[in-house]
């Protein structure tokens, strides 16, 4: 191993050995404050590891992985949620009886796994990635073990993920079977060649079942509203965002690599999966009224507009799911971080009528709020405009006319929603009502820079496009 | 450069606003008071700079007809510039804008006591976002204006309305979203299109221009652009958000909304609509034409069954708003003439009509008609205004909207006598509405006893204003006319030349 290789992968190095630190730390003493500490200080030298580390023309390390210009991007990104997920989950872990600090191990696991999975190029590593990000967010999903729902999410999310690994091993065996080879480079030549056999068609849909899962999208999504029900309010945002995104990465990863991809039988099922997800996932939001829920269906949708992109053949396709997704991760960074930071000792604060009136209460939460609704709305000067515009140009310029009536039809539906969570912070709650009253704790400041990166990325999207764009060229 | 101060000066004072009305040094009542008077002065401060650019000379850019411009490169991978520029036509509609504006602080100076800060950024950002809407020359730009000026409004309206507001801002919000999405697509549509053709991929509005785009394509993306147009101007069958919103918006609202915002509609068709798509817009022509006709008889027929006074007001506004779908599609000069006064007199009077709707509402706390009457006796000054608006609004000779409706009526005549003659019908309607609207609220028995306080000087300022301004238009319009017929004469001469086949039909004389 060449020293420049030793460079490349010094960020997996770092955060493993972290995980391992805090483990034997915890097992010498007790102190929420220390691993908090300790697991913050891993990930900013892993993403130091990662920026001050070799150039970033592609690295192969060993036919597993691979350090792109691509790679990088995606593996700041997830390490940057982890670090925010850090920061506001301390108050919040503070307010409640369960041992804090397997919490920073786990999801350290979990960041590991997510940096595993977007630099992977070949289904082993995939698969080792996508399981240790998993399994951490089986224990994760139930970590508050006295409350019900929340040991609910983590069993019904371990059976159904579970099954959706068994279908994807399968489909990664027969795919193999075909191939010969477990390379995505392999896989995608042979995709793009005419005539693929029976068994490879069918290897290839289990594995996009299994993708599909994850990503929860339509008809693979009926364990997302119970699991964003159940499941801590930072837990969620952190399965909202780096275990969605970093499969979404694989998955375009692939998808870059099979160059004349439109024809094919796979293109239909894609679209039917877009549409369905986008019709689905904001007719349900319609009419929730746990905000986590909502946000799970409006999720659901989100993905589906995702796929309306990776459907785009042209040049834009690229840079429209790098953006899409990087302003998805913000904002539901964001949203779930408002969750987290108003939730109580008692449960999380995700019925609506806990909104009522907030702007009256607390003005600068509910404005975060409003700025993520109004991003995940597609509302001009926030970056969820700029994705959904993206998306929109990619979908438009591959001559994708149906999916994009679509898209643009069911926005509108979303609209009800979103409309509705706004108008519940802006109404005054009533004098006789048990207000809870909020408190709040130091992470309601770290609320600004979702804030900060949406409004910065919608008005003067200018320099990380160009980014992308350079990315897209390698 | 001073584009960018007269689009951006009242968003400051907004911001301004809403910081002094709750963190400002000032205490209790004197706070809200605060936010009031820097949001005025905002407003005179961008006045003056337009009223500045209005007497100026032209400064001879791009053939003389733009009297500014601001060209900045702002997402320069995708061809996206932050490209103001200002003619006759938009000059005017900024100045409606500012005016209106002040109208608007002025007249909820005393109907909004919760959250003045807050309201007053949000009255002051969506008159940002419809000023530049009239002066977006980059069609990047233009949506993102287009659809800023919608979040404001809509807390406007869920926030301080009435009974109904949530339902109404809901519905608002939902129309011009769609609809706003259907024009983004056709946008990009046309983008992509034009950068096939030409390899140069750019949302600037004078390079898309003369784009060649077959018939059956063009006509999906006019489609695409009519339908923001027309949801926001409103044609007939796109016209249901309209009472809901005019009606349960505070008076400020109902001002910007039925003075302002309809307008971007009108601007839209003449600017984009049209000149971007001749060929197809000529194609559909009649239908357009059709439905404006439609609207006018529709809209006067409505507000005629209307109990609540608000609620007439708001339908007689897509009554005057056909007259403007139908001038645009004649497209000749007169009727395009009409088409800019119409839209300048309707803002003024509808405007005024919803101020003293306003006025009306906070002083007896209903906007029912039946339990109107025999105001006039005790608030005259009231009473006198609420009827020069309403016999402006029927096109009484004089005021200006006279000219705007016979201008347009001459320019289609000279198109299809039978459509001139069913538009005239209008005038006949809104006669019926506009005396009844009189009638009933001023005149008559007061059978409830009425005792209020009459116009106090404050509004009566207002009124003078607005009163003068109508007549103005109406009495002695050349000086506005003169202002807009450069620019109509460009949209006209961008229209002709960029048909197929280099022979330049006129559009609209051979029908």
């Amino acid at each position: 191993m060449t020293a420049l290789e030793i460079k490349a992968i010094l960020p997996f190095m770092v955060l493993a050995a972290a995980q391992v630190a805090i483990i034997l730390g915890i097992a010498l003493r007790r102190s929420h404050r220390l691993t908090f500490a300790l697991a913050i200080g891993a990930v900013i030298a892993a993403v130091l590891a990662v920026l001050l580390g070799p150039a970033p023309s592609p690295h192969s390390l060993t036919p597993l992985l691979v350090v792109d210009g691509y790679a990088v991007f995606f593996i700041v990104l997830i390490l940057l949620s982890g670090l925010f997920t850090f920061l506001i989950s301390y108050g919040y872990l503070e307010a409640r009886r369960e041992n804090r600090e397997e919490f920073y191990v786990l999801i350290l696991t979990a960041l590991l796994g997510s940096i595993v999975l977007v630099a992977s190029t070949h289904l082993a590593s995939f698969l080792l990635g996508l399981e240790s990000l998993s399994v951490s967010l089986y224990a994760l999903a139930a970590y508050a073990r006295t409350s019900e729902l929340s040991f609910e999410a983590g069993i019904k999310y371990l059976v159904l993920a579970a099954f959706s690994s068994a279908f994807l091993i399968f489909g990664m065996a027969l795919t193999y079977a075909e191939v010969g080879s477990m390379e995505f480079t392999a896989i995608a030549a042979k995709a793009a060649t005419p005539g693929m056999g029976p068994v490879f068609l069918a290897g290839m849909m289990l594995i996009i079942v299994g993708i599909g899962f994850k990503l929860a999208v339509v008809p693979f999504h009926m364990w997302i509203a119970d699991v964003y029900e159940g499941a801590p309010a930072p837990v969620v945002g952190f399965i909202a965002t780096v275990s969605k995104g970093a499969v979404s990465a694989v998955l375009l990863r692939y998808f870059m690599q099979v160059d004349a991809y439109g024809g094919n039988s796979l293109t239909l099922f894609f679209v039917c999966i877009a549409v369905a997800s986008m019709f689905v996932g904001n007719l349900l939001a319609l009419f929730q009224d746990n905000l986590k829920r909502l946000l799970a269906y409006s999720s659901i949708a989100h993905m589906g507009y995702l796929f309306v992109a990776f459907l785009a053949s042209g040049g834009l396709r690229v840079t429209a799911v790098v953006f899409y997704l990087t302003a998805y991760f913000i904002v539901n960074l964001g949203a779930f971080g408002v969750v987290t930071i108003l939730s109580g000792k008692e449960r999380d604060a995700d019925r609506l009528d806990d909104y009522l009136g907030l702007f009256f209460e607390n003005p600068w939460i509910a404005g975060v709020l409003t700025v993520m609704l109004l991003s995940l709305a597609g509302i001009p000067l926030t970056a969820g405009f700029i994705g959904k515009f993206y998306v929109l140009a990619a979908g438009i310029d591959s001559v994708l006319w149906f999916p994009v009536i679509c898209l643009i039809v069911t926005s509108a539906i979303g609209l009800f929603y979103y409309l509705r969570v706004l108008i519940v912070l802006f109404t005054p709650a009533p004098e006789n009502a048990a207000a809870v009253k909020h408190t709040l704790s130091a992470g309601a400041f770290a609320l600004a820079l979702p804030v900060f990166l949406l409004v910065g990325l919608g008005v003067y999207p200018g320099p990380v496009l160009t980014m992308i764009i350079n990315l897209a060229a390698r | 450069m001073i584009l960018f101060w007269i689009v951006f000066i009242p968003l400051a004072g907004g911001l301004l606003a809403w910081l002094a009305g709750t963190r400002g040094p000032l205490a209790g009542r004197k706070k809200d008071l605060s936010a009031r008077f820097i949001s005025l002065a905002a407003l005179v401060l961008d006045t003056i700079l337009v009223v500045f650019l209005f007497l100026g000379k032209p400064a001879g850019i791009a053939g003389g007809v733009w009297l500014a411009r601001v060209n900045w490169s702002w997402l320069p991978a995708l061809g996206i510039g932050f490209h103001l520029a200002v003619d006759g036509i938009s000059l005017l509609l900024v100045l409606l804008t500012v005016f209106l504006g002040i109208a608007a602080v002025i007249s909820s100076w005393t109907e909004i006591e919760s959250q003045v800060g807050f309201f007053h950024f949000n009255l002051m950002a969506t008159l940002t976002g419809i000023i530049g809407v009239f002066v977006a020359l980059d069609l990047f730009l233009f949506y993102v204006f287009w659809e800023i000026m919608l979040v404001p409004m809509y807390f406007l309206i869920a926030m301080w309305g009435h009974e109904k507001r949530i339902k109404a801002a809901v519905k608002f919000f939902i129309f011009t979203q769609l609809s706003g999405l259907l024009m983004l697509a056709a946008i990009l549509g046309l983008y992509f299109f034009h950068g096939r053709e030409t390899g140069v991929y750019t949302f600037d509005y004078f390079k898309l221009l003369g784009t060649h785009v077959d018939t059956g394509p063009a006509t999906v993306l006019l489609l695409g652009f009519l339908a923001a147009f027309l949801v926001k101007l409103p044609a007939v069958p796109f016209h249901t958000w309209l009472p809901d919103a005019h009606t349960e918006a505070p008076t400020a609202g109902s001002v910007i909304l039925a003075g302002l915002l309809l307008k971007t509609g009108g601007y839209g068709l003449l600017r984009f609509a049209v000149p971007l798509f001749p060929e197809a817009a000529m194609e559909i022509a009649p239908l357009a034409m059709s439905l404006g006709i439609i609207g006018i008889l529709y809209g006067a027929v409505l507000a005629f069954a209307q109990t609540d006074i608000k609620r007439l007001v708001a339908y007689t506004s897509i009554s005057h708003m056909g007259f403007v779908l139908l001038g645009v599609f004649v497209w000749n000069e007169k009727a395009l003439q009409g088409v800019v006064i119409q839209m300048l007199c309707h803002g003024i009077s509808t405007g005024a009509l919803f101020i003293l709707a306003g006025a009306l509402q906070e002083r007896v706390h209903t906007r029912e008609i039946e339990r109107l009457g025999g105001l006039w006796t005790v608030a005259p000054r009231m009473g006198g205004a609420w009827l020069f608006f309403a016999l402006a609004s029927l096109g009484l000779p004089g005021m200006g909207n006279f000219i705007a409706e016979f201008l347009v009526l001459l320019g289609t005549y000279e198109v299809s006598v039978a459509m001139a003659t069913f538009a005239a019908l209008g005038l006949v309607l809104s006669t019926v509405y506009a005396v009844w609207m009189a009638q009933k609220a001023f005149f008559g028995a007061n059978r409830e006893g009425w005792r209020i306080p009459d116009l106090e000087t404050r509004e009566l300022a207002v009124m003078t204003a607005m009163i003068v301004m109508i007549l103005w238009l109406g009495l002695y319009p050349q000086p506005y006319l003169d202002k807009a017929r450069d620019g109509l004469s460009t949209l006209q001469k961008n229209a002709a030349v960029s048909q197929a086949g280099g022979a330049i039909k006129v559009f609209g004389r051979e029908r």
